[in-house]
């Protein structure tokens, strides 16, 4: 637990009557996809929320490790910290791109945004990080001052990521990257962010109803169910082997190709 | 009926040095004020007017103007409002003014030490254009998160080639907070750092006041790249000669014929006083 | 012909404020109209100025009428204006409209109710038809009971079920105080009511009806609408006890509002509040609806409307900034505007020149011709300069 990214000990959370989180345990170790898998309903997106800072649990603790080595309990971290680290170290794929992208701002703008953000001063710099992260993300760096009014919807995710990516944060957490896009869009994107992740050596935490996101990107899995984690454990072995009842399910239900 | 000196009442010339004295202590940061009505309306003046009232003592001389002329009607109806209720002395040399009351210019003569120069702010928050939402740019100033700014300078370059904002051009006061200088035509911002005397913001309708104390460093943003450029008009006044000064335009018959004059009248006037001495 | 710098703005000024107090004064044949008559007579635009003013004078207010010829924003700055000399010596205990002796109450929630439903001098049910003839003095109305029946508020019915939220604690510290204090975002219900409170009347009837037109609508009835005088009552320090000092003519309305019940909270009516000096129902309707969609964040509901949004509303409600910002505009910015000319005249040689660059021919017809209708875009790829 010393060195892992991130550890989550005991989360809990509840809405009134409801239970988004019962007695949660997680870890992310550096450079590792660590999916979160369930129906709606299931907290995921509520662990996603309380592991990034942007909701307080009732119960438990989340720590972080930062790049010198030091463990900083999230609760009792000073707002302008948290969002300094969502500005540099970390990252926050949102399901949908525009709720994360300036819409009136060119492409450009948007990626080198969190470079101005921290201080650079250059535009000819800016613009050349910007281009070369459009290319990376597969966008046409022709396109640089476009607004992304006028993208598809797997462009402007593609988008979001550069913009997110740009600072080379060390953990970044994705919340249904793929949702709301076709098929083959979604192909395109999921083998685009695998490379990315691998090649950066970035740690995600990342949440999905789809199995096979998981599958596909996912070194370790987290199976949830009514707010608790129900089933855990490396990717594969979980699949191809679920012990639950409950993630028995839910991979038989997956249809297979 | 008689009013207090400068028309408000004491408890309130000390809230506003209070806040003065806050903006002075951190540079360039807005600092909110119970703001009154005045007899003037707002978008008026009566922020500056204001802070002039807390400021003004008997023993001052007062200068105001408007698009750097004296003469226009708004710097009238302030100068007479304060001859009226403080009873002060008045005067449009630059030189011989103790404060300064302007609207949308810095004097072309340069401020010495002792002298202050107030200036009506019609909208205190740089980033209002870009984030309308007050709580959020509060926050964003208390964290220095900038970026969104020079998002905006970026975006500029990137499709016209140059930053487009021609006046109340955004800077960076002592390297920290963001401010607005009012709007001035970028041309003087260069004047604003450095400068000797005491810079005073007012904004009465948005209330909020902030402050620039002497030999403070301010710099209009840019990027090393693309550094700012301050502009006027190509060519000389027609009055005084000055190559130099900011420039107004003046059309002078139907036909479009133009003429250009010095924005400042104080400083055209004593030019052209002298090279009238000399001939 | 030469040109001579612009001298004059004093002698402009005399000259154009004499000639507003001839026009002010109209045809001096007739007689010149009395404060008294307007605070008599015109007395709606007596209350409303004093609520704009944020002072309750009705002499003062109906002066102010006079002098602005008419004009209620102006009128109600005048008063504003004269508010800031006057000193400030207490705050009055919370006035106790439940005791209000009552001229007109009504409340569209209950066909009767204890005290009834009284409906005093209302223009609800005339027939607009423009009056010609001004006939005799009207008789006086007949006489109000030695011994008026309780009036007890129609909200009372309600919360004794437990159907409609409980009122709020009593805050252990002073309310904010919007005529001393900076608004700060986000606000307090206390600073949100205060600015609504004086705010421009037709703000807040557009907003009010914007709201039952769908955008952000919460289902109102008036649960009560009363207008009546209220006593005033301070305590000074030095007694200790607090004493009455004189009565407000109020007028009050609760609506009752909708609410769905969240994750923590069983459903419930909920509140909007509205209240003015003075005899005025539009304006407290208006403003209790505006109250009621503004709390749509507190409460939980989804945001949408511009009347819930507590930011828009509040920073521009208020008339007297309002009006002095937007006339504004007609006061010299040639400075400014000076700096524009250079800047668009830089954009267009760049766009001029970076086309001769290209080999192209520049769209636009030349300079020296008399004003031409808007000329197609310059740039040959796109649009230069505007936002």
């Amino acid at each position: 637990m010393s060195d892992a990214l991130l550890s989550a000990r005991g989360l809990g959370l509840r809405f009134g009557g409801i239970t988004a989180l019962d007695g949660v345990d997680a870890d992310l170790w550096p450079g590792e996809v660590l999916a979160v898998v369930g129906e709606s309903g299931s907290g995921k997106t509520t662990l996603l929320n309380v592991l990034s800072g942007h909701m307080a649990p009732d119960a438990g603790t989340v720590w972080y490790r930062d790049p010198a080595g030091a463990r900083h309990d999230l609760r009792a971290m000073p707002a302008p910290q948290l969002r300094a680290l969502h500005r540099s170290d970390w990252g926050f794929v949102h399901q949908n791109p525009r709720d994360a992208l300036r819409m009136r701002v060119s492409a450009g703008g948007n990626v080198g945004e969190r470079l101005m953000a921290q201080g650079s001063r250059n535009y000819g710099g800016i613009r050349a990080a910007a281009a070369d992260w459009l290319r990376q993300v597969e966008i046409d760096p022709a396109r640089i001052d476009d607004v992304p009014g006028t993208f598809s919807g797997g462009m402007l995710q593609r988008l979001q990521i550069a913009r997110t990516l740009v600072t080379h944060p060390r953990l970044v957490f994705m919340d249904e990257p793929t949702g709301g896009l076709d098929v083959s869009v979604q192909a395109r994107l999921l083998d685009l962010i695998r490379g990315l992740v691998a090649r950066l050596g970035i740690a995600v935490v990342l949440v999905t109803h789809d199995i096979a996101v998981a599958r596909l990107l996912a070194g370790r899995i987290l199976v949830m169910q009514g707010g608790r984690v129900v089933e855990t454990g490396l990717t594969d072995q979980v699949l191809d082997d679920p012990q639950h009842p409950y993630t028995q399910l839910l991979v038989s239900s997956v249809l297979q190709a | 009926m008689t009013y207090n000196f400068a028309y408000l009442d004491e408890q309130t010339k000390r809230m506003i040095r209070r806040a003065i004295l806050k903006g002075v202590a951190i540079p360039g940061h807005q600092v909110p004020f119970g703001s009154r009505e005045m007899p003037l309306p707002y978008g008026w003046g009566t922020g500056g007017i204001q802070v002039m009232a807390a400021v003004l003592g008997p023993a001052d001389v007062l200068k105001v103007i408007d698009q750097g002329a004296d003469d226009t009607t708004n710097a009238v109806s302030i100068r007479r409002f304060f001859a009226r209720t403080a009873g002060v002395q008045t005067t449009t040399r630059t030189a011989e003014a103790t404060v300064i009351q302007t609207r949308h210019r810095i004097p072309e003569v340069p401020l010495h030490e002792g002298q202050i120069l107030v200036y009506q702010v019609p909208m205190p928050e740089p980033m209002a254009k870009l984030e309308p939402s007050r709580a959020e740019t509060r926050r964003m100033h208390g964290l220095a998160e900038y970026g969104l700014m020079h998002v905006k300078l970026y975006e500029d370059i990137a499709r016209l080639g140059h930053v487009s904002t021609s006046y109340d051009f955004p800077v960076m006061v002592n390297g920290r907070y963001l401010m607005s200088p009012s709007p001035i035509p970028a041309f003087d911002n260069p004047k604003l750092g450095g400068m000797a005397a005491l810079q005073l913001f007012g904004a009465g309708r948005e209330k909020r006041i902030y402050a620039v104390p002497p030999y403070t460093e301010v710099r209009s943003l840019d990027f090393d790249d693309h550094p700012f450029r301050p502009v006027r008009a190509p060519g000389v006044c027609a009055m005084c000669g000055s190559g130099t000064s900011y420039l107004d335009e003046v059309v002078t018959d139907d036909r479009g014929t133009r003429m250009f004059v010095c924005s400042d009248t104080d400083y055209c006037g004593e030019r052209a006083a002298m090279q009238d001495a000399a001939e | 012909m030469a040109y001579v710098a612009v001298k004059g703005g004093e002698r402009a000024i005399d000259a154009a404020h004499a000639w507003l107090a001839h026009d002010r004064r109209g045809d001096p044949a007739m007689p010149q109209v009395s404060p008294g008559q307007i605070e008599q007579q015109l007395g709606r635009a007596v209350d409303r100025v004093m609520a704009e003013g944020s002072l309750m004078d009705r002499g003062l207010a109906a002066l102010a009428i006079r002098q602005a010829q008419g004009d209620l924003i102006e009128a109600a700055f005048l008063l504003r204006a004269y508010r800031t000399t006057l000193p400030r010596f207490a705050n009055s205990e919370p006035v106790e409209t439940a005791a209000m002796l009552v001229t007109r109450r009504v409340s569209a929630i209950f066909k009767d109710l204890p005290g009834g439903q009284v409906l005093g001098p209302t223009y609800d049910y005339t027939h607009r038809l423009l009056d010609f003839i001004a006939g005799a003095d009207p008789a006086p109305p007949q006489e109000a009971p030695a011994q008026p029946a309780p009036m007890p508020p129609a909200f009372g019915i309600l919360g004794r079920e437990g159907l409609v939220e409980p009122d709020a604690p009593a805050p252990d510290s002073a309310p904010f105080d919007l005529t001393r204090e900076p608004l700060a975002f986000p606000a307090g219900r206390d600073a949100r009511l205060q600015a609504l409170a004086r705010g421009d009347e037709g703000f807040m009837l557009a907003l009010g009806y914007s709201t039952q037109r769908g955008y952000g609508s919460n289902h109102p009835f008036v649960g009560e609408l009363r207008v009546g005088e209220a006593s005033v009552c301070i305590t000074p320090p030095e007694l200790g006890f607090a004493i009455d000092i004189g009565d407000a003519v109020l007028t009050e309305c609760q609506m009752v509002n909708q609410f769905a019940g969240s994750r923590t909270a069983p459903p419930q009516f909920t509140r909007g509040y509205g209240l003015a000096f003075g005899h005025q129902e539009r304006r407290v309707m208006g403003m209790a609806l505006v109250d009621r969609a503004m709390r749509a964040g507190e409460l939980g509901e989804h945001v949408s409307a511009p009347a819930q949004d507590v930011e828009f509303v509040v920073s521009h409600c208020d008339n007297v900034e309002a009006t002095g910002f937007v006339e504004h505009l007609k006061l010299p910015h040639y400075v400014d505007f000076q700096s524009e000319l250079e800047t668009i005249r830089q954009m267009r040689s760049d766009a001029t020149r970076r086309c001769e660059e290209r080999g192209e021919e520049r769209s636009d017809a030349a300079i020296q011709e008399p004003p031409a209708p808007p000329s197609p875009p310059l740039d040959c790829h796109a649009e230069a300069g505007s936002q």
